[in-house]
């Protein structure tokens, strides 16, 4: 099956994807380079050398890719088996890679979004066996589950375009009914949680017990760590599926275990940074918990802003790009509905002024301009919602693909329509510090039930509700009624400069550490 | 489907709610959530309410919209959380446009808007959707309570009559249950209500909540200091 043709030398094959097949790309062929790549890597898992693993993966991968396989996929597995003694595993890791470059590059077809699927169950169950004595970089375990998650996504969405769809397809999709299945992905992920305790390990690690944060996850007395941190990133994956799903409530309580306050393993990995903030921010915006996600927003974005230049070489450079903006898109919801412009940073907030500073002005207006630019900022920046069923084969065939967006999208602008009045109590609030409830209602051109109707909500949606049931308010501007005068209380949030403190606390005693090891040398 | 059972109460939410913490993603405890959400009890779990929701997406054809008409009334009933919106965004839209889901939606609306005026009239003409789950009055009148202690450090009888949606004797005997039980004052004169002091009403009251840094975040740090 392995074949030792020199292809270095030639320029890349293309793989026409439309001809469906007919192309020069040889999956059997084993470039040099591809061959020199697998053994290494085989090598470096088997002698657990974590570095030269995530070099491999990070540079090597992806130079090869984009020299010989731009327009092709990686040859196949049974190709280049034999240089790697056929290790199961091995093979399984591979192919995940394969799948990885293949999603990432080309188009998939149904059949292989099939196959890449139950490579997952294989893999994963290999894991879950207990049997892997690897020691796998973070980056590396992250890509896995992110990927994982993401096909589920991409598969949900391929899924419900029906209309143009071929028979074989169609009758491919009824027979696969299992693979992408939301249960089985929602159970892998369980799964990996529970088996790995990861979250008693959390438990523990909070309390000095046990080592995980401190060494990054990685197993330093010659135990795997793959369990362990797949079960931790689990946990953002699980948060993340069921942000598609439409469930924040239950999204927020499988990110529970991780203290987002602090540094942990999910700033170990850029990816998994952003992907964390950025879907806890989505969730609370949607559970109307502006602050939270005002806060969160702002320590990512000015982290991003001061290290994005660190990871301009890296695969996921665009990715961090994108989220980037995404995020400057959700700020900008969460201040609109909840003005509190003192707890943005400088730097996020003129960024923020220069992206969508107009932008933000138009939406205070609550006019049908406004809420169509609630609309844009939230399609752009909202996840790809799935619909998880599978799809009715019936009926006439329809795309269904949008039906989920379109949900989250309409209960979202609702909840922005039911704010409409505020923005303009608060503009009069602003001006005086008490007024009669008759004066009032005479400058905002209603009567006065009208008006304590409008009162009501404010203080209703200014005041959340927290994850422990407290409510907490996040009005800049705030307000009491005495029969018929109404007084406005103007409020100061303090700045937070405990953390600041523990941080650099920590941060001061780190760098002491490393002067110290420096000496003994 | 929809079985009203007299289950020992106890045992039946010890249960599902282990069922929902471990093993949620089972379609096989469908049937016992719907048990527990159709059980005429006090309980509320909106962990249980939103799994199965989460099940009837997965499995449309197994929706009950019975059951989700019930969740939705007992979510209106833990206003001032926004439960019924997070039912809502696990609700197919076409189920949303059906009659009983379109009045739920415009109560949570005018509850959601403080309109208590216009909620008291709708759900007046809605009532056999209402009365499906004791204790749903009282609910309401809790939170129209809530919204008031928010705003009002003194009302007027009759906004307070019309947020309750009581007058006369009755309105009186719920002022006096919460005069013992909640701190309320009638003042003597015009009869106002003075509410209990609380952060949102009375703004000295109002504790610094930005400074409060956990124990055990310091404790990280006692190695360091120590």
């Amino acid at each position: 099956m392995a074949s030792n043709y020199e292809y270095e030398e030639g320029p890349a094959a293309s793989y026409e994807r439309e001809s469906g097949g007919e192309s020069e790309y040889d999956p059997n062929i084993v470039a040099d380079s591809v061959k020199s790549f697998v053994v290494h890597m085989y090598r470096h898992i088997r002698e657990k050398n974590v570095y030269e693993i995530h070099q491999m993966c990070e540079t090597s991968f992806q130079s090869i890719s984009e020299r010989l396989f731009k327009e092709t996929p990686w040859p196949s597995v049974e190709a280049i088996a034999p240089y790697v003694d056929n290790d199961h595993v091995f093979c399984l890791l591979y192919r995940e890679m394969w799948f990885r470059h293949l999603y990432a590059r080309l188009s998939p077809t149904l059949k292989q979004r099939i196959d890449s699927y139950d490579n997952y169950c294989s893999l994963f169950q290999v894991v879950l066996h207990g049997v892997v004595n690897m020691q796998l970089p973070n980056q590396w375990l992250w890509d896995m589950v992110d990927e994982f998650v993401y096909q589920f996504q991409s598969f949900c969405q391929f899924r419900a375009k029906l209309k143009n769809k071929t028979e074989q397809e169609i009758a491919l999709l009824r027979q696969h009914d299992k693979a992408w299945n939301v249960y089985g992905v929602l159970n892998f992920l369980q799964a990996l949680v529970e088996k790995s305790c990861i979250i008693q390990i959390l438990e523990h690690d909070k309390h000095g017990l046990e080592q995980f944060t401190a060494t990054d996850g990685y197993d330093y007395s010659g135990g795997s760590n793959v369990l362990k941190v797949l079960g931790y990133f689990s946990m953002v994956g699980l948060l993340r599926v069921h942000c598609l799903l439409g469930d924040y409530h239950t999204a927020l309580k499988w990110l529970q275990p991780i203290d987002i306050t602090q540094q942990g393993v999910y700033t170990s990995v850029i990816g998994c940074h952003i992907a964390t903030i950025y879907h806890y921010g989505f969730a609370n915006l949607m559970l109307r918990r502006y602050l939270d996600s005002v806060r969160e927003f702002n320590k990512i974005l000015l982290y991003i802003f001061k290290t994005k230049q660190y990871h301009q070489k890296s695969p996921q450079y665009e990715q961090l790009l994108k989220k980037n903006e995404q995020m400057y898109a959700l700020l900008a919801l969460c201040l609109s509905l909840c003005p509190q412009p003192k707890l943005v940073d400088d730097s996020v907030s003129s960024q923020l002024r220069d992206k969508y500073g107009e932008k933000m002005m138009r939406m205070l207006r609550y006019d049908d301009e406004a809420f169509g630019i609630y609309d844009e900022l939230f399609s752009y920046a909202c996840p790809k919602f799935i619909t998880p069923s599978p799809p009715c084969f019936e009926e006439p065939l329809v795309n269904y693909n949008q039906d989920a967006y379109r949900l989250q999208l309409k209960m979202f602008l609702y909840e922005v329509k039911q704010q409409q009045l505020l923005s303009g109590v608060r503009t009069f609030l602003k001006v005086y510090s008490s007024i009669s409830l008759a004066k009032l209602a005479n400058c905002m051109e209603v009567d006065e039930p009208t008006l304590r109707t409008i009162l009501l909500t404010y203080k209703h949606k200014t005041h959340s509700v927290d994850s422990d049931g407290r409510i907490i308010s996040n009005a800049d501007i705030d307000f009491y009624i005495n029969n018929d005068m109404i007084y406005v209380v103007e409020s100061k949030p303090a700045k937070r400069y405990g953390d600041f403190f523990l941080r650099q606390i920590a941060k001061l005693e780190g760098v002491i550490n490393d002067m110290d090891r420096v000496k003994l040398e | 489907m929809g079985v009203e059972i007299q289950s020992p109460q106890e045992q039946s939410s010890y249960t599902v709610e282990q069922l929902v913490a471990l093993n949620p993603f089972n379609p096989e405890i469908l049937p016992d959530l719907e048990n527990y959400v159709n059980v005429t009890s006090q309980t509320y779990s909106l962990e249980v309410n939103l799994c199965l929701l989460r099940l009837y997406q997965f499995e449309p054809e197994r929706m009950n919209t019975h059951i989700v008409a019930r969740i939705l009334v007992k979510a209106l009933m833990a206003m001032p959380t926004p439960d019924f919106s997070l039912c809502l965004f696990l609700i197919p839209e076409r189920v949303q446009m059906e009659e009983q889901f379109k009045s739920l939606i415009v109560l949570s609306h005018y509850l959601e808007t403080g309109r208590l005026q216009q909620f008291w009239d709708e759900a007046a003409k809605n009532r056999h959707i209402l009365e499906a789950v004791p204790g749903f009055e009282q609910a309401i009148q809790a939170y129209a309570s809530h919204l008031l202690s928010l705003s009002y450090q003194k009302v007027p009888r009759s906004v307070l009559a019309e947020a309750v949606n009581m007058d006369g004797a009755s309105l009186d005997k719920f002022i006096e249950q919460q005069v013992t039980n909640s701190g309320w004052i009638v003042e003597k004169e015009g009869g106002s209500i003075v509410l209990p002091q609380n952060e949102f009403n009375h703004p000295e009251l109002k504790k610094n909540t930005g400074e409060n840094v956990p124990l055990e975040h310091i404790a990280r740090i006692f190695p360091i200091l120590g």
